[in-house]
């Protein structure tokens, strides 16, 4: 066996160390003493040591602020979904378990004036996502997010593909609970969600990039 | 001689022993259960964990409920084994597991025989220790067998490995307690136990004269139980499973009910031959003197066993497995040498009449030996070969 050290920075000297081989004397010979610390070292943890089991349902562990769990959808200062229906996320999803349909904003509807794109449906299959968070990265409105839920159960595979209503609702409790504020906000929605005046395929507008 | 005068006649010796089996009967599984649980909670403690607590106050209904579940498991008898020698096989472990029992006395018995209720299935054999250990080593044939029976290589490893284990390790375990034996001029175990209840209190106890007999006595009793450090027959890392890899519920549980049961027997073994059995300082007196001495006794000798079952389940936790060679040479190069030198100097020293702690000198005098002459060829052994230096720094 042996240990070689080699400092990176100092390229004429290296340091090359050979492991002894462990000394066998009379005490380790007669294993007793061995047995000894063994067994001192078993009962110092059935007495000293603390215990770090978690009695899960009563103790919540508490999960770090960047865990990924059960998706949800934002919303805007003004309660509309913050997702432009982009198709970055779904574009993202390794596990192909974002499913959206795009439709143009409800114009006649004063709320949605200066919307042009929103989901008319936003599916998320939450037996098939594999928590990586990727859509969370795509997403050019931090419209979606991963939330601390981690205890995500069902009876059926149906109530587990979350749809829109769904998602947002997870929004609506988690934020209300306070354990996961929004935690990419910038401010205003991006360029995307903007209306053009001009046809789809318009220039960004000057000054380019995200507002805030 | 009519039936009715063979009945009034046998009757009084028959209904203590079947009471007394009725009892090993009905406690080889509770124990063989809770001795899982305090296994698991002592693995749990041992590794900072609490372990099982849900079912019951501090978990104390887990073991039922693991009893309940593993009895109403399906039977599943793979298509390959040889169906009639493959369930032959746990029964025959718990068997002779459960048979070795019928020697050890559970409460204070006297040396002369008792009518009348007595704490033991078998009283006043006067070859007790040699039939126990001779039926305790039938308990390799469960194994040899399962592992055979299974038709997997696997199992067969692990069952040859268990026999050649067995084997081995019989030789220092009978050599050992011969030494025992001798100082106490007789094989019958309770009067190896009246052997120790000398005036001295605890210094009439074996552990203190025969301190490397119980060493060898107890290490090869490990070995013959299967269990951590020499569980080889079961590894898990090499051997799936070991001899029971075919097996699943209650056919499974056969056999780690005769584990455990080895388990206990081998701490009533080590408490009798060199603990003093029921007796402790200060409660000394007359075994039948009346029944609250008696329960007091019984009391002492539960306790000590508990003592060592517990020692037992820490040793798992405290060494680590050795290897099949290690395993064989501990036994044939350490062990049958020691506990044979052993055995000669006991019998020297009570030929010569010498005084007892001349026992204990001879004892220490053997294990130093033994060490020193250990160390000597371990370090030839690691000697370096020659033109490779070490480097120092």
């Amino acid at each position: 066996m042996t240990v070689t050290e080699v400092k990176p920075t100092s390229r004429k000297k290296k340091k090359v160390e050979w492991a002894e081989d462990p000394k066998i004397g009379f005490v380790e010979a007669i294993y007793l003493p061995a047995i000894v610390s063994g067994l001192a070292t078993a009962l110092k943890h059935v007495f000293f040591k603390k215990r770090l089991t978690k009695q899960y349902p009563e103790v919540e562990p508490e999960v770090p602020p960047n865990y990924r769990g059960v998706h949800r959808l934002n919303r805007d200062e003004e309660g509309r979904v913050k997702c432009v229906a982009c198709y970055m996320c779904q574009a993202a999803c390794p596990a192909n378990c974002i499913e959206i349909i795009a439709a143009p904003a409800p114009q006649d509807d004063p709320k949605w004036s200066n919307r042009d794109k929103y989901p008319a449906t936003f599916t998320i299959d939450e037996l098939r996502c594999i928590y990586c968070g990727m859509c969370e990265e795509a997403c050019p409105v931090d419209a979606i997010e991963l939330t601390s839920i981690y205890d995500l159960t069902g009876l059926t595979r149906q109530e587990l593909i979350f749809d829109k209503e769904k998602l947002l609702s997870v929004f609506d409790e988690t934020s209300k609970a306070g354990q996961d504020p929004v935690r990419t906000m910038r401010g205003k929605l991006g360029p995307a969600s903007e209306v053009s005046s001009t046809a789809a395929n318009s220039p960004p507008p000057p000054g380019g990039g995200r507002h805030g | 001689m009519s039936l009715s005068e063979l009945w009034t006649e046998w009757w009084p010796l028959l209904w203590p022993t079947l009471v007394a089996i009725g009892f090993i009967l009905a406690s080889v599984p509770v124990v063989g259960l809770y001795a899982t649980f305090v296994e698991r909670k002592i693995a749990a403690a041992v590794q900072d964990r609490l372990g099982p607590n849900r079912v019951g106050p501090f978990g104390l209904f887990q073991a039922i409920a693991d009893g309940i579940k593993i009895f109403l498991k399906e039977q599943v008898i793979p298509s390959h084994v040889h169906t009639f020698f493959y369930m032959l096989a746990p029964c025959i472990s718990l068997m002779t597991a459960m048979f070795a029992l019928c020697f050890m006395p559970y409460g204070p018995v006297s040396t002369e025989y008792q009518s009348g209720f007595r704490m033991i299935v078998m009283p006043g054999l006067d070859v007790g220790l040699l039939l126990m250990f001779a039926i305790s080593s039938l308990s390799a044939y469960g194994i040899i067998l399962g592992g055979w029976a299974s038709n997997n290589k696997y199992s067969l490893y692990g069952a040859i490995r268990s026999c050649a284990q067995f084997i081995s390790y019989e030789i220092p375990l009978g050599m050992s307690v011969l030494g025992v034996v001798v100082v106490a001029g007789s094989m019958n175990i309770e009067t190896i136990v009246a052997s120790q209840a000398t005036a001295d209190g605890i210094l009439g106890w074996n552990v203190w004269w025969q301190p490397l007999a119980l060493i060898i006595f107890f290490t090869s009793a490990l070995a013959e139980t299967n269990r951590l450090p020499f569980d080889l027959a079961e590894c898990e890392q090499e051997l799936v499973g070991g001899f029971h890899t075919e097996y699943g519920g209650i056919k499974f549980v056969l056999f780690f009910l005769a584990e455990y049961t080895h388990v206990v027997t081998i701490s009533f073994m080590t408490i009798l031959l060199f603990f003093g059995g029921w007796h402790f300082p200060g409660l000394s007196g007359a075994v039948d003197a009346s029944w609250q001495m008696i329960l007091l006794g019984a009391i002492v000798l539960l306790t000590k066993v508990c003592l060592v079952v517990v020692l037992i389940m820490l040793l798992r936790w405290a060494l680590p497995r050795f290897r099949f060679d290690q395993l064989m040479g501990l036994t044939w190069k350490g062990l049958i040498p020691l506990a044979m030198l052993n055995l000669i100097g006991v019998a020297i020293v009570s030929t010569a009449q010498w005084p007892r702690w001349s026992l204990a000198i001879v004892s220490l005098f053997l294990l130093i030996g033994a060490g020193m002459w250990s160390t000597s060829q371990l370090q030839a052994k690691l000697r370096r070969p020659a033109g490779r230096k070490p480097v120092t720094a």
